[in-house]
């Protein structure tokens, strides 16, 4: 057992940290803190990634990818999250397009997973619906297949970046007689197809970044179908295990944690700094602790996985464990800022060049940590986990 | 030993309920949130008419209530309907303030307050102050006959509403001195005081408050010369018996919330609240309630007791609420899932609500600390 990174890792990540320091300018590194980031500024940041040749971390070489392993894949991920630099947006890159290169036809590998590339496509993910969130088996959406098209006809929602995609994959219904998860397929739909409108849905915390996608009879050309129709549920499905590569979220939780450390340094409490305060610093100092435990637990099954080994229970543990800790740590920052977590910052009061209104770090804790419940609710919910850790241990007995 | 309300209290409820069921429904508290004003007018109106106002203050005071019990079940009444409107800053600690210390002609105000025509604010806090009640570095020096006020105060509630600040400033002693606090009126648009004004994330206004040189008469002195840090207390605790109220309803409607979404909810064939693992996490919920409703009663109960037993009582009490109230906001969202992150489904505003009273007069943490300083003493 040796915990330490050899000396190809640590090359490696040197290379990263010399990338990231030029890459992520103090603008740039300001937008991510405070969640103000552009669509230009995150096409920007995927072009920068893609003429290093590292924006398809996960994607083999012969599709123009780095093929990096895991343990390449968190070094760069813990790197880019403690320099603040704003993430790679995940539909296509490592949501569409693993599905791609391992159901998709020639044509549609050919044709599309250059565009990711690009940035000529921005995908969104048409899974949820608002029956059919938990139990995503049970969606409406419908497509009815009519000569060499389907008519696609429902609505999505919760669809992250939506307003800025111009590409939707979908899970849709094609054959309603069959059981649930044997009548789905998986649609690839242009975003500009007459018939779908996209409404905004405003979060807890002022933010735009989801929407609903309605779709009114609209046209999808049958080559827009990904493998066989009916078998969507299996691809949904492999491409719901590459949603939770990087689901611990250790590089956000050691950079918020340091963002707390430095707050907690300027904020005085009683004439001391807060950070001194011995009921703060223990709250600290168990977020603290568990993260240590648990930066070893996804090492651990990073290793595993680099040696071959498919994660199974592991990976719903470490989505429960990190997002408790990230959700921990956003409670923190809200603490720290004591009273000046209430103004609600936005570009209207603080414009280009006012200062801020408290300390620079106080204005965004609250809305982070509002925005952030999300992390428990998506990507599975903490208790769809939970189900799922208990089935395979008890044998899915009642 | 009686848990009863009074005849009179029984009524102000029925009364209040039932006007804001009627008039402060989710999309006029949302029409609310997004105004300028960051509150309705004719809302407060219609509270000062029905007494509500009247009601936080003492007969001789010219209201016809003030004590802790007819605050709490203001408040919570408040809360529970998720009201944004300051009553806690104009009338319990603007007001509060200026009927304990007030002169004749201040005084008068307190009249104005009742029938809804002032507005008030408390500029005490400074940045770097956190939640420390003494910590004043404000100044005020006499200069010929008038006071000169200088110095910057933090996260002022209502401040652009008020027609009149109440601004603390340090007439002697070091800058974390009880003693040595005055208390001041200065009235909206005083030469020299500026407000920068800014929404608050769970709803309503403040404003970061710039004293340069505010010259007062002398008659703007509210109470004794260098007096003021009792007063300020009694204000304070009075203030928070009112948010921890405040809080205990929101935490009400965002459990019933839950209820109700439990019950409707279908996923896998049927409603999500018959699955155990929610249901014993909403039963938690309801446990924690029933605290944080006795820890109210205790805290009102005593608030007219000898300040260290009524400031020990308030803050276990807000550390109690500031706990229970981070689990219901929390566990509220977690058990409606994706929708409760929206603006729109009103979840959202009682979980920011229930969240952000624990930035107000010391948080969990501060109040476990004062709780550990009063119960050993
Ligand atoms: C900010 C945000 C972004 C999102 N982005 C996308 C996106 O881009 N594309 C997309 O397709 N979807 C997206 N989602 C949707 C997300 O996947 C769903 O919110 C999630 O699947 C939960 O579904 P739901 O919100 O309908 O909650 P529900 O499924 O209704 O769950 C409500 C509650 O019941 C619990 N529950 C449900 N079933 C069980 C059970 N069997 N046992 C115990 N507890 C249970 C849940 O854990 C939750 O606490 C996003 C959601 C959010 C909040």
């Amino acid at each position: 057992m040796d915990l330490n990174y050899n000396e190809e890792e640590l090359a490696f990540r040197d290379e990263v940290r010399a990338f990231l320091d030029e890459t992520v300018t103090p603008e740039l590194r300001d937008k991510v803190r405070n969640g103000r980031l552009t669509k230009q500024d995150m096409e920007n940041w995927h072009a920068a990634l893609n003429a290093r040749g590292w924006l398809a971390q996960n994607w083999p070489k012969e599709f123009g990818g780095a093929a990096w392993n895991a343990v390449q894949r968190h070094i760069f991920e813990e790197e880019a999250a403690m320099a603040d630099a704003p993430r790679i947006v995940p539909f296509g890159l490592s949501m569409l397009a693993p599905v791609l290169m391992k159901f998709g036809s020639k044509e549609q590998q050919d044709y599309y997973l250059p565009r990711i590339l690009s940035g000529e496509d921005w995908w969104c993910q048409g899974y949820s619906e608002p029956g059919a969130g938990s139990d995503l088996a049970s969606l409406k959406t419908r497509a009815v297949r009519e000569g060499d098209h389907y008519i696609v006809n429902g609505q999505k929602t919760w669809t992250t970046l939506g307003q800025y995609a111009n590409k939707i994959f979908c899970l849709v219904r094609t054959d309603p007689n069959a059981k649930q998860q044997e009548g789905i397929s998986f649609l690839l739909i242009d975003m500009d197809t007459p018939g779908i409108e996209v409404r905004p849905i405003i979060l807890l915390d002022g933010t735009h970044e989801v929407n609903e996608v309605w779709f009114t009879d609209v046209k999808v050309p049958v080559e827009n179908l990904v493998g066989e129709e009916n078998k969507g549920w299996t691809y949904a499905k492999y491409l719901l295990t590459h949603e939770r590569a990087n689901i611990a979220g250790v590089g956000f939780s050691r950079a918020g944690l340091d963002a707390v450390k430095r707050m907690a340094r300027a904020e005085m409490h009683k004439g001391r700094p807060l950070i001194e305060n011995p009921h703060f610093a223990a709250r600290l100092a168990q977020v603290e602790i568990d993260l240590m435990a648990m930066a070893t637990t996804n090492l651990r099954i990073i290793s595993q996985a680099a040696a071959g080994q498919a994660p199974g229970v592991e990976s719903s543990m470490l989505k429960v464990k990190g997002t408790i800790i990230r959700q921990e740590i956003n409670d923190l920052a809200r603490r720290a800022a004591g009273p000046y977590a209430l103004p609600f910052p936005s570009e209207a009061v603080e414009g280009a060049n006012e200062p801020p209104i408290g300390p620079d770090y106080a204005g965004p804790t609250a809305a982070h940590y509002f925005n952030n419940r999300k992390l428990s609710i998506f990507g599975g919910s903490n208790e769809i986990q939970r189900n799922i850790i208990a089935k395979v241990k008890l044998g899915g007995g009642r | 030993m009686n848990f009863e309300l009074t005849e009179e209290r029984r009524m102000l409820q029925d009364t209040l309920r039932r006007f804001l069921s009627d008039r402060y429904d989710t999309a006029t508290r949302n029409r609310i949130l997004e105004s300028d004003e960051g509150f309705s007018p004719e809302i407060w109106e219609g509270l000062a008419e029905l007494g509500v106002i009247g009601a936080l203050f003492a007969e001789d005071q010219g209201g016809f209530g003030g004590a802790g019990f007819d605050i709490s079940v203001v408040f919570e009444e408040l809360g529970r309907a998720g009201v944004v409107e300051p009553m806690l800053d104009t009338a319990i600690l603007g007001g509060g303030l200026l009927a304990a210390l007030g002169d004749e002609a201040q005084r008068a105000l307190v009249e104005e307050v009742i029938g809804g025509g002032l507005h008030l604010a408390l500029a005490h806090y400074e940045p770097g102050s956190r939640y420390d009640l003494s910590r004043v570095r404000a100044t005020a020096t006499p200069e010929g006959g008038e006071i000169v006020l200088n110095g910057a105060k933090a996260v002022v509630v209502n401040a652009e509403a008020a027609g009149q600040l109440i601004v603390s400033a340090r007439e002697s002693g070091a800058a974390d001195d009880p003693g040595g606090i005055s208390l001041f009126l200065v009235p909206a648009g005083a030469n020299g005081l500026s407000l920068r004004g800014y929404p608050m994330i769970s709803g309503g206004r403040a404003a970061e408050v710039t004293l340069d040189e505010v010259r007062l008469p002398a008659s703007a002195r509210l109470g004794t010369a260098g007096e003021g840090f009792e007063p300020l207390r009694t204000a304070i605790a009075r203030a928070n018996v009112a948010l921890a109220a405040e809080t205990l309803g929101a935490m009400e409607t965002a459990t019933e919330l839950t209820r109700e979404y439990l019950l409707t909810r279908q996923q896998f064939g049927r409603p999500i609240g018959t699955f155990q693992a929610l249901q014993h996490r909403f039963a938690d919920m309801l446990i924690e309630l029933e605290q944080a409703r006795s820890a109210v009663i205790n805290a009102a109960g005593n608030l007219e007791k000898s300040p260290d037993f009524r400031d020990m009582q308030i803050s276990s009490a807000r550390n109690l609420i500031g706990r229970v109230g981070r689990l219901i906001a929390e566990e509220s969202i977690q058990m409606h899932g994706g929708i409760a992150m929206t603006q729109e489904y009103e979840l959202a505003h009682f979980a920011k609500r229930i969240t952000m009273a624990d930035h107000r007069f010391g948080d969990t943490d501060w109040h476990l600390e004062r709780f550990l300083e009063l119960s050993a003493a």
